[in-house]
């Protein structure tokens, strides 16, 4: 996967745009993670009770 | 000119086969952008310039715009100064500058920019930097936000304000797609201009005409190439007499290309994305344990408490009890005493009259 | 309008004066569309934004910040006992945004095509494409926010739990969203250094923006808690009347702490480039207006009305607030934009563009008044009393 730029604009739009992909990513996975972090939370909570 | 390789999203594993080929991998941070290397552009000398307005006449005719008003060989449209328009890609200023005793004329259209504000401002990419060096506009995805006019350094791009339905910017293509189809070999303004005032050539070669010009003609030329290096470097040059503030170019522009601008700010976006939800998070999860820590704090006293007030009670409880049934016992006993006294009474009474029969008797 | 006031008469000075400006809205909109922008805007080469991205964006969006500040506070950071106010700013939030929007369409050449950002060719180097995602993203998140409340008045109950269930999530992305597209939109001028007063232009322009939209934010609630009170003071029921008070302070004093921090910056940023020269020249004297009258003023007084629990002033300090945002996006994009172009090529809005901007401020009052009056916004609805 080896580009040639030549303006910055190109380089640019490139990087850019994946970082628009991977920060759609990041959020998907903050979710996800939080969920996993806090399961057992409830579940303890449950058991407790 | 050194072409240089940049990476993409697979940076690291890149650098990696890069070292290997012998490809200079400079961090992007650092990186510079030479631009297409065979880029093409114009350099218009303002010393040749006699205002003749032909450039103007040809770009009107090679890319089928509205007539003017005024005909092209109406040189009194010159006492007014104008800005490139919907109808008139380029237009022709004259200029009376104080080192002058002669007016100088200046040609102004788009720059092509090799790092273009208006691409880089633009949220469709309607705008792109071709390998020619032109840069052009495609109306079929224009939103029309006009972002590109507010960013263009140059004031450049017009838009066609009244029309309702297709309205669309309107700028100098450097005659691309008539040269791409194969219509023309030179922009149309170069070709008509007829003291020589414009040449079209590789960027690179113009530099060096430029350049040669002001070797072979001392004293002729101020010092310095228009474009060479203004925000960041464009494919149309400029050289003249005057300076170049007298003939109304901004000379404080910089030298920084377009993107650099907004670059740190969008590179901040990602930093939000990626923090904010963590420092949030991180503060809605502590409240919400301070809050519960809170809570239990105040169910353990509350209940402490009742628990207190329980004891009291049962104590309080257990005194009442047991008085009642001290008191209880006193009464029973003494009811019972009662009765015993009153049944003896009875009983003494009884006897008495017995005992006073007795009494005679005894 | 109004069933509310089906007893009195529909003729009221408020009814007549929305007729009206809606009347001659509806023809100047007829206008817009069929002759053109030139038909109705000032616009010119030299100044492709006028008074609507200067008002109804930059201002729209700034005045609609209410939102993130309202629920982050209340769901994030503790103050639960505000509650009552969540919903008021989200709807206000909500219908800012989507006001926006619609102003969009008669500022863009193709309004058909708005969506071309999002779905058809990205410009992922362009800053109006971060605001352009971050805008529908988050009226997306404001919607499902506000969700709750309409579905709680049409009673389907599952769908409203379920919703329910994610308000921290979209607390915490309204908030995600907000960052990023109020600073952008001060970001969207680091494009033109040539073209804006250096007093104006500045690096720090997102930080700018962003610091300042919560200041907007914290004062708009105040503000239209105010209007509210006036008008809809029926439909509020004892929660959030009893909280009223104690919240105006509370938001009062956030909002002159804030402001003290964003004259520090602003001031940072002068210092960082090197601009002291400029504030003796006529420009100057308007930025040291606006840094006085409209930052360190109102920083002082939410200050002094806070410490006295003075209502009153709070109120009036909040209004002077958001004059002061108003002030700041006007001379970020018209006073200080093109400020070296002769007087003859500078930008002033033309009748027409006024008139709609009022148009449009009149539609969203109106749907404001419309929903607060039926839905629950004011009062927490009987079936969920105990969920707070």
């Amino acid at each position: 996967m080896e580009h040639a730029f030549f303006t910055l604009q190109d380089f640019l739009t490139h990087t850019k745009g994946s970082v628009y992909i991977l920060m759609g990513l990041a959020l998907a996975g903050f979710v996800g993670w939080w969920r996993f972090l806090v399961a057992r939370d409830e579940e303890n909570h449950k058991n407790v009770r | 000119m050194k072409r240089r390789t940049f990476l993409g999203l697979m940076g690291a594993t890149a650098v990696g086969a890069a070292a290997g080929t012998g490809v200079l991998a400079t961090p992007a941070e650092a990186a510079h952008f030479e631009g297409y290397p065979d880029a093409m552009g114009v350099l218009f000398d303002a010393t040749r310039c006699i205002g003749c307005r032909k450039c103007e006449a040809a770009c009107n005719q090679v890319n089928d715009l509205e007539q003017p008003e005024r005909p092209f060989d109406d040189l009194a449209v010159l006492e007014e100064k104008r800005r490139t328009h919907a109808e008139s890609y380029t237009i022709v200023n004259r200029f009376q500058p104080e080192s002058s005793s002669i007016p100088v004329f200046l040609k102004t259209q788009c720059n092509h920019c090799m790092e273009p504000a208006c691409a880089s401002a633009c949220f469709v990419r309607a705008f792109k930097k071709n390998p020619d060096g032109s840069v052009t506009y495609d109306a079929d995805v224009c939103v029309g936000c006009r972002y590109c006019m507010v960013a263009c350094p140059f004031n450049v791009p017009a838009y066609t304000y009244d029309d309702p339905i297709t309205p669309e910017v309107r700028k100098c293509h450097m005659c691309h797609p008539h040269m791409a189809a194969g219509k023309r070999s030179l922009p149309g303004c170069v070709e008509a201009c007829p003291k020589e005032a414009l040449t079209w050539g590789r960027r690179d070669d113009l530099l060096r005409i430029a350049r040669d010009r002001m070797r072979a003609n001392p004293g002729k030329y101020v010092d310095g190439i228009y474009g060479e290096r203004e925000m960041g470097g464009t494919n149309w040059l400029y050289i003249s007499g005057v300076p170049f503030e007298e003939l109304g170019l901004r000379t404080d522009l910089g030298v920084k290309p377009a993107p650099e601008f907004t670059k740190g700010a969008l590179a901040g976006v990602a930093m939000v994305v990626g923090l904010w939800p963590v420092l949030l998070t991180g503060i809605y999860g502590m409240s919400k344990l301070n809050a519960k820590d809170a809570r239990k704090a105040q169910e353990a006293a509350v209940s402490a408490m009742k628990a207190e007030c329980e004891a009291d009670h049962q104590a309080a409880m257990k005194q009442a009890q047991e008085k009642a049934a001290k008191d209880k016992q006193a009464a029973v006993e003494r009811e019972v005493k009662k009765a015993l006294e009153e049944a003896q009474k009875a009983a003494e009474a009884e006897q008495a009259p017995n005992q006073d029969k007795d009494g005679d008797a005894s | 309008m109004s069933t509310e006031t089906n007893k009195t008469s529909l003729i009221t000075p408020f009814n007549v004066i929305a007729f009206v400006i809606c009347s001659v809205g509806l023809y100047l909109t007829v206008l817009r569309f069929t002759g053109g922008l030139a038909a109705v805007s000032n616009l010119t080469d030299y100044n492709p934004w006028g008074l609507w991205i200067g008002f109804d964006l930059l201002c729209g969006v700034a005045l609609a910040a209410g939102g993130y500040v309202t629920s982050s506070a209340v769901y994030l950071f503790g103050l639960k006992k505000y509650h009552g106010a969540v919903r008021p700013a989200i709807l206000t939030a909500f219908l800012g945004y989507a006001f926006v929007v619609i102003a969009l369409h008669y500022d863009v050449g193709r309004p058909w095509r708005l969506v071309y950002p999002l779905f058809w060719q990205q410009g992922p180097t362009s800053v109006l494409f971060e605001i352009g995602l971050c805008v529908f993203l988050y009226l997306s998140v404001l919607f499902l926010e506000f969700c709750p409340a309409a579905l709680e008045w049409l009673g389907l109950k599952k769908l409203r739990n379920l919703l329910h269930s994610a308000t921290i999530a979209l607390t915490i992305m309204g908030v995600v969203l907000s960052t990023m597209h109020q600073s952008s939109l001060g970001a969207l001028y680091l494009m033109a250094p040539s073209k804006l007063h250096p007093l104006w232009y500045s690096g720090y322009l997102p930080v700018f923006f962003f610091v300042s939209s919560a200041v907007a934010g914290l004062s708009m609630v105040i503000f239209e808690g105010t209007l509210s009170h006036r008008w809809l003071h029926h439909k509020m029921d004892n929660h959030y009347l009893n909280e009223h008070d104690n919240f105006v302070f509370s938001f009062a004093r956030a909002a002159s702490w804030v402001l003290l921090g964003y004259f520090f910056i602003k001031v940072f940023g002068i210092a960082a480039d090197n601009n002291w020269k400029y504030l003796g020249t006529p420009m100057g004297s308007w930025f040291l207006v606006e840094m006085g009258v409209f930052v360190a003023l109102p920083c002082l007084l939410y200050a002094i009305g806070a410490r006295e629990r003075n209502l009153a002033l709070c109120k009036w300090t909040a209004a002077l607030a958001v004059l002061g945002i108003v002030v700041n996006r006007f001379n970020v994009s018209m006073v200080a934009f093109n400020w070296q172009l002769p007087a003859a090529e500078r930008y002033f809005p033309s009748w027409h563009e006024v008139w709609i901007s009022i148009f449009i401020v009149t539609l969203l009052v109106l749907t404001f008044r419309f929903i607060s009056t039926r839905m629950p916004i004011f009062y927490t609805h009987p079936d969920y009393q105990d969920e707070h």
